[in-house]
């Protein structure tokens, strides 16, 4: 399926965020692209994770404004975003870890069961027709996501790489619109990455997700995605095609250093 | 080698979905029930059906309440007891002041007014958790015992607020032998444990753990906070409102506020403690571990070493291998009777070969 690249589905207009004193965004703008890979770097505690958190509700900017898909939201908390259609995962893993993963996918669905916990008690009809309904979109995403030996474990038994793709299932399982992945691949060996990168690459195609990440590792950044935003000290230095950015001397110069030369 | 799930293919996801999917504990399962509605009550002797089986099934009810909202939930509560209480009393006074209310319907409103005081005293956790939460339902234990002891008109202007339970009659027939509320209590506890098994299972309860494990992650995939802890907060008082009306009426027939204190909170929560959290099992196996151990221990004590030692030596060793055991029992399975429970059932999975 060819790729397309559609409007702007996500605009971000100079966000400012702080807490008390420490200044995390500072006046940052940028837009998302509907169907690209967006990616997010720069430096430990450049602000990339606080951006995540802006996007999805968990923090509040105190200045600036968020168009997602032509509407401007002020103040949202994260269950908001999530009926929104925007999904994620985390930096460091926050999967139910008593749960097993065929549990904690199935959570990733909960926006589009209807069902209250009488006729759930009830369990036999609705329920039951319900359970049966997701249980079956979930298994494609199993399928989907390699994982299908595994759908019976609690997730805390799970080696590290596997406790990101099911994570990465979870999100996956609320058919978001937007997807902000942090650090998908941290701690991960190389077939590890390359696996996630397939399936991030196949999650953007196949199903035509907007994803927005943010990674360290330079070669999967520069290789997977459409435009990159550099972000510094909270500042935005830099914000285009990989090609640009990697050559732009400010980038080199704060971020890329040694790397490049 | 008899345990073995080898042969039974599942074709299709309401197989793979079903509460017992191996067909040997399904039969298991079917002959403890047969078993306690049709065997049990012509068998057992009076004594046991009163002051053990009934209250076994009462306190598991209570255990089953805490379990859903400390184990799958993971709301630290102390207030079981003042949640029974409230059940108790609430039954007492619909039965006593609305004339010719059935007794179950009694018993839900009982069970209704219970969860309404729970949500009340759940608004704290949405602001605190873990310990400070507990002070918190502490506070509701002490509240709700208080107020049933000062305001007589929760008694009917008994004496220290002693309430005595009405005869308990349903479609006329009434249910006045140990047996029979043996079997009321039976059947009404089974019908719970699974609605309980079932809200487990499906989008409530996966919501409700996903809250204990992770709340932020819960929030960023949608699961609203509030509603899901205020809804474990009613639906486990609901039960310990249940349990409470059983606990008057089948068990006890006398109750005093008192008797609804912070010991029987802790005894309650000792139950999930050591039967498992987080597991319908849990609190049924926790239940007639903390309430058959005593007997056992006395039947022990009176019948091998009864004769060499004095009664009152006897009832404080009781206690003390009463103490030792629980505190075995945490240090050798932190997880409770179910995990035990559950790693038998693995070994007999390949019981007689070793691999």
């Amino acid at each position: 399926m060819a790729r397309v690249i559609g409007d702007v589905i996500l605009d971000l207009q100079n966000i400012s965020l702080s807490f008390g004193g420490v200044k995390a965004l500072t006046n940052i703008s940028f837009d998302v692209r509907e169907g690209e890979i967006r990616a997010i770097i720069g430096p430990n505690g450049a602000g990339k994770s606080s951006m995540l958190n802006v996007i999805n509700g968990v923090y509040h900017p105190q200045q600036g404004r968020i168009v997602f898909r032509g509407q401007e939201r002020r103040r949202m908390n994260p269950h908001e975003a999530a009926a929104q259609g925007i999904a994620r995962t985390f930096q460091n893993i926050a999967l139910f870890k008593g749960m097993t993963v065929l549990d904690n996918i199935m959570t990733g669905r909960n926006l589009m069961m209807r069902r209250n916990f009488l006729w759930n008690a009830l369990y036999w009809g609705p329920t039951r027709r319900e359970e049966i309904a997701h249980r079956r979109r979930v298994e494609e995403i199993i399928d989907f996501l390699e994982i299908q030996n595994i759908r019976k474990t609690p997730v805390g038994r799970l080696p590290y790489g596997l406790q990101k793709r099911v994570e990465l299932a979870r999100a996956l399982a609320a058919e978001p619109s937007l997807l902000l992945l942090d650090e998908p691949m941290a701690g991960m060996n190389v077939e590890e990455k390359q696996d996630m990168c397939r399936f991030i690459l196949d999650v953007n195609e196949q199903l035509g997700t907007t994803i927005v990440l943010i990674e360290h590792d330079m070669g999967v950044v520069m290789d997977i995605s459409d435009r990159v935003v550099v972000l510094d000290y909270g500042r935005k230095i830099g914000d285009g095609p990989p090609d640009e950015v990697r050559n732009d001397p400010v980038v080199i110069e704060a971020y890329l250093g040694g790397a490049a030369h | 080698m008899i345990y073995r799930e080898a042969g039974q293919f599942k074709a299709s996801y309401e197989e793979d979905q079903q509460i017992f999917p191996i067909k040997q504990d399904r039969i298991v399962m079917a002959a403890l029930v047969v078993a306690a509605f049709f065997v049990a009550p012509f068998v057992a002797s009076e004594y046991w059906l009163q002051a053990v089986l009934t209250p076994v099934l009462v306190f598991a009810l209570a255990a089953l309440g805490l379990n859903i909202l400390t184990g799958y939930a993971g709301q630290l509560s102390l207030g079981t007891g003042a949640f029974m209480a409230v059940g108790a009393y609430a039954t007492y006074n619909f039965l006593l002041r609305l004339d010719g209310l059935p007794f179950l319907a009694g018993l839900v409103l009982g069970g209704l007014s219970a969860a309404a005081v729970g949500v009340v005293f759940g608004l704290p956790s949405l602001r605190i958790k873990g310990f400070y939460l507990a002070m918190a339902t502490l506070a509701a234990q002490f509240f709700i015992v208080w107020a049933l002891t000062k305001f007589p008109w929760f008694s009917n202007y008994s004496s220290s607020g002693i309430i005595s339970a009405q005869r308990i009659e349903i479609l006329g027939f009434a249910f006045d032998t140990p047996a029979r509320k043996y079997l009321l209590t039976l059947a009404i506890v089974s019908l719970l444990a699974l609605a309980a098994k079932n809200l487990a299972r499906t989008n409530t309860g996966r919501s409700w753990m996903a809250v204990r494990d992770m709340d932020v992650a819960a929030e960023v995939i949608g699961i609203p906070l509030m509603k899901t802890k205020l809804l474990a907060f009613a639906v486990s008082s609901f039960y310990c409102g249940i349990a409470g009306g059983l606990y008057a009426y089948t068990y006890l027939g006398t109750v005093e506020p008192d008797g609804f204190g912070l010991d029987l909170s802790f005894k309650i929560l000792f139950m999930i403690i050591i039967g498992g959290m987080g597991s319908v099992l849990g609190a049924f196996l926790g239940a007639a571990f903390i309430l058959l151990l005593p007997v056992g221990l006395n039947v022990l004590m009176h019948t091998s070493v009864g004769v060499l030692v004095p009664a009152t030596l006897a009832s404080n060793l009781e206690l003390i291998v009463f103490g030792v055991l629980i505190v075995f029992f945490l240090i050798v399975e932190p997880h409770g009777l179910t995990r035990l429970w559950q790693i038998g059932k693995e070994k007999l999975r390949l019981w007689p070969f070793p691999h």
